[in-house]
């Protein structure tokens, strides 16, 4: 067997064994928190009737290690059941939810990634010079801002004041692709402007390591011009650690941006998540968490697979 | 007539018709030399005498809207639920500002002399968004659906005084355990929204009878409403679409109404309802309810079973100031007792409770507690500014010589961990129509939500004799003496009555002031129109 399809079905048994491990992670995380999905859906008005009958209903009744084995019985089937709460098909809404994320996440990641390695790559033409502090200077400025922050002066100044784009990044399956991109455009400013630092700075940080090595001067006795040196030469010597960190930010985009979601009003699976996790409505939780933990998975070993490629020493390991 | 009174008769024409915003007109009224006051007031019967302008998409941004929400009435619980019940659905009676009983879906309600046998008249034509007709079937089968055995309802412990239930003909006749003079406010309750078979199959189908249908239902992100043509009501439902957007971040909120993206939003926070009021194109709507928030003892647990001590905590607060820095004067002071003046038969002339250090320090002194801290445990999912109350509060009772110590709880499951269960904590009430509902639901003996524990046989006595007097005099006698009761000796100390704050923009016209609820209790979809 080749190699590298040996490692990526090895990489994938993996994988399944960690979702199934972060299901139950996630299973027994939602038996600790206080309170069930019957006392979050009635609240402050629940009389303990109504709640052993909503309890009955849900099929809380049922001890927690059968619930979750049925659970698991259903997943493996491809069916992640109903949310407690609603009763509306998890895969379903999940499904547009996820489409949503998916989304953001694009437009994001199409407008940063590129940005941040060519920033990364002047960064290091100017080295030391004032565009490199320039850039490393306002990125960093931008990480270090939290991100709600820039989110509502963005919204005051671009969309309050000037009136472009809009406040409430709201898309719906009855909106063009302008339209939804004018929707998300500020979230997405948000996002790139939040990921930009990390991914450039690692551009910066690994280019430079490589730059100190021989070929490198080599390359440049041989006249060639600093740009080109560092595109041709240094770049692809540095591409592991440059996919690595944009795999991780990739990872970042899709699950981890509830608050610019909550900000802007933008119904994706963060938001989602919070909901279901605040009303104890475990099986959307179990899925989102699968789904989530699959991204992560997924990335990784993209970036995994990436780096061996790009390193012939890796590719034959001893 | 000359012509300044032509030129004010020609704006106010303009500005009727939505051409000119009232901000504009207030301006060149001022130019013409009329008061502020007074060019509101030409405006809105000018407005009136315009009639409402049809058509448009009226987006409402709301906060308490969550992915896990569901179209049954039954399980309402937040706000966004609650707006689209009152956009797709409607009860037999509603209740208007003014305290009056509105016979919407039954055209007449009657009782027994004994007020143990109510009769609702259905209204003839009207039919579901199924094209079914609403029948006294369907009343009685939605009303079952809240108060059988198997209910999850939020309104159980409304409809649970019924003992039977029957039809005749178009009219839905309901026989009760007690009487109850007081039972059409408890029909107007936004959870039993009248459903086709009272929604026993599917009850989160959204199928109502109400002014607008259901195009899309997506929980936690938003609802549109289209126009209902077969509506019985003309003078509701004026816009083509509704759009409820839940926008639960306050900021994001307040900006969807300022970039014109809502047109009304909920919950504008007291802290920048000032500001936002001089932002250009909007404008803030307050109208004091019904909802109060409160800190509660447990009447049965020590230290909070000496009425010295309760009493001591009670003159420890100032109530004053609470209202000026936890509400912003969006709201008013409270006297210890659930009820107010947006209550039908409130008793204006008792005595105010001020904040009075001696007498706290004096009553403490006399209830004879060690001197521990007593432990208040508040998170700000209690009420907004939850804490910064409890921090107050621990201020003017140190004052007294009393030790408080806050114990912050996490928003997450505080209704069911923390209210209710701990002796001493901060809550929120929103409560209710009518006075015998407010007290039947929190400090009667036996009610499931007597969050103080409060358990006092005289004053049960007199709650189910008020329930029962039809002579609104000996009724109005009754809960004055029951308002003492709790006063002096509750385990409620209720600083402030909340104000509903809603934010609207200037296109949007019809709206009344109406404390029944935020949003005008929830009808400004209804009744309200764009220019």
């Amino acid at each position: 067997m080749h190699p590298i399809l040996k490692l990526v079905l090895q990489r994938l048994a993996l994988g399944c064994l960690l979702l199934v491990a972060a299901s139950a992670l996630i299973f027994a995380g939602t038996m600790i928190l206080p309170g069930d999905v019957a006392q979050s859906i009635l609240g402050q008005s629940a009389t303990p009737q109504a709640l052993a009958n909503l309890r009955a209903e849900l099929g809380l009744d049922v001890p927690p290690v059968q619930r979750y084995f049925d659970w698991l019985g259903g997943v493996l089937h491809g069916d992640l059941g109903t949310s407690l709460t609603n009763r509306l098909d998890i895969a379903d809404t999940m499904g547009k939810r996820l489409g949503n994320t998916l989304f953001l996440a694009f437009w994001a990641a199409i407008i940063s990634v590129p940005l941040a390695i060519f920033l990364g790559l002047l960064a290091v033409r100017y080295e030391g010079r004032w565009p490199d502090k320039l850039i490393s200077g306002v990125t960093l400025a931008s990480i270090s801002i939290p991100e709600f922050l820039i989110g509502y002066v963005l919204i005051y100044f671009i969309a309050v004041k000037l009136r472009m784009f809009t406040t409430v990044a709201m898309i719906n399956d009855g909106m063009s692709l302008g339209e939804k991109l004018n929707a998300i455009a500020l979230p997405v400013i948000v996002l790139t402007l939040v990921v930009l630092a990390h991914m450039m700075r690692m551009t910066r940080a690994a280019i430079l390591n490589v730059m100190q090595s021989a070929y490198i001067e080599t390359a440049e006795l041989k006249g060639l011009s600093s740009f080109k040196v560092i595109a041709r030469h240094a770049f692809p010597n540095a591409i592991a650690p440059i996919v690595n960190v944009v795999m991780l930010n990739l990872a970042y985009l899709v699950v981890g941006v509830v608050v610019v979601e909550v900000v802007f009003v933008y119904p994706g699976m963060g938001q989602y998540l919070v909901d279901h996790v605040a009303k104890r409505d475990v099986p959307v939780v179990q899925a989102c968490g699968l789904v989530f933990a699959a991204v992560y998975i997924c990335l990784n070993m993209i970036a995994d697979i990436v780096s061996i490629l790009s390193n012939p020493r890796l590719r034959h390991p001893k | 007539m000359n012509d300044r009174d032509r030129e004010i008769q020609h704006f106010t024409k303009l500005a009727a018709k939505g051409r000119m915003t009232r901000r504009e007109f207030v301006g060149r009224m001022a130019a013409l030399g009329v008061t502020a006051a007074m060019a509101n007031t030409l405006l809105s019967t000018a407005v009136k005498a315009a009639g409402p302008n049809k058509g448009g998409t009226l987006k409402i941004g709301s906060t308490g809207g969550e992915s896990t929400n569901t179209l049954d009435p039954a399980l309402a619980a937040s706000q966004v639920p609650y707006h689209n019940l009152h956009a797709f659905a409607e009860t037999l009676v509603e209740v208007k500002s003014d305290g009056s009983i509105d016979p919407r879906l039954a055209e007449s309600v009657e009782s027994s002399p004994d007020a143990k046998t109510w009769r609702f008249k259905i209204r003839s034509g009207v039919e579901f968004h199924n094209g079914k007709s609403v029948t006294a079937q369907d009343v009685m089968r939605t009303i079952e659906r809240h108060s059988n055995e198997e209910s999850k309802s939020g309104a159980l412990g409304i409809v649970k005084g019924i003992e039977s239930m029957s039809v005749d003909g178009d009219t839905f006749v309901m026989n009760l355990h007690t009487a109850n003079a007081d039972l059409p406010y408890l029909m107007a309750d936004y959870h039993l929204m009248i459903q086709p078979d009272g929604g026993f199959d599917n009850p989160a189908a959204g199928i109502g009878s109400g002014a607008y249908m259901l195009v899309s239902d997506e929980p936690g992100v938003r609802h549109l409403f289209k126009k209902n043509p077969n509506y019985w009501d003309s003078t509701r439902g004026h816009v083509d679409e509704v759009e409820i957007i839940v926008i639960n971040d306050a900021t994001a909120r307040m900006a969807a109404l300022q970039s014109g993206q809502a047109h009304i939003v909920n919950r504008v926070d007291p802290k920048v309802a000032g500001l936002l009021s001089r932002a250009p194109g909007v404008r803030v709507e307050n109208v004091g309810g019904p909802g109060h928030y409160v800190f509660i003892m447990h009447c049965d647990t020590a230290p909070f079973d000496n009425n010295d001590l309760r009493l001591a905590l009670k003159y420890a607060i100032n109530r004053q100031e609470m209202v000026d820095k936890i509400l912003m004067g969006f709201g008013s002071v409270g006297n210890d007792f659930p009820i107010n003046a947006s209550y039908p038969l409130f008793d204006s002339s008792i005595p105010q409770r001020e904040y009075d250090a001696a007498k706290a320090a004096e009553h403490y002194k006399k209830s004879g507690h060690d001197g521990s801290p007593i432990i208040l445990r508040v998170a700000d999912g209690a009420f907004p500014g939850a804490v910064d109350a409890a921090a107050l509060f621990q201020q003017s009772a140190a004052a007294a010589g009393i030790p408080l110590e806050i114990k912050r709880e996490p928003n997450d499951g505080y209704w069911s961990e923390v209210w209710n269960k701990q002796p001493f904590c901060a809550s929120y009430w929103g409560g209710r129509p009518v006075q015998d509902q407010m007290y039947s639901t929190a400090y009667l003996s036996s009610a499931d939500w007597n969050d103080t524990k409060f358990k006092n046989a005289d004053f049960d006595a007199k709650l189910l004799a008020a329930r029962a007097e039809l002579d609104g005099t000996k009724r109005k006698a009754l809960y004055s003496e029951m308002a003492n009761m709790l006063r002096d000796e509750g385990g409620l100390i209720c600083p402030m009555f909340n104000d509903y704050v809603d934010g609207l923009s200037e296109k949007v016209q019809g709206w009344e002031k109406d404390g029944t609820g935020e949003l005008m209790g929830g009808r400004a979809s209804q009744v309200c129109w764009l220019a």
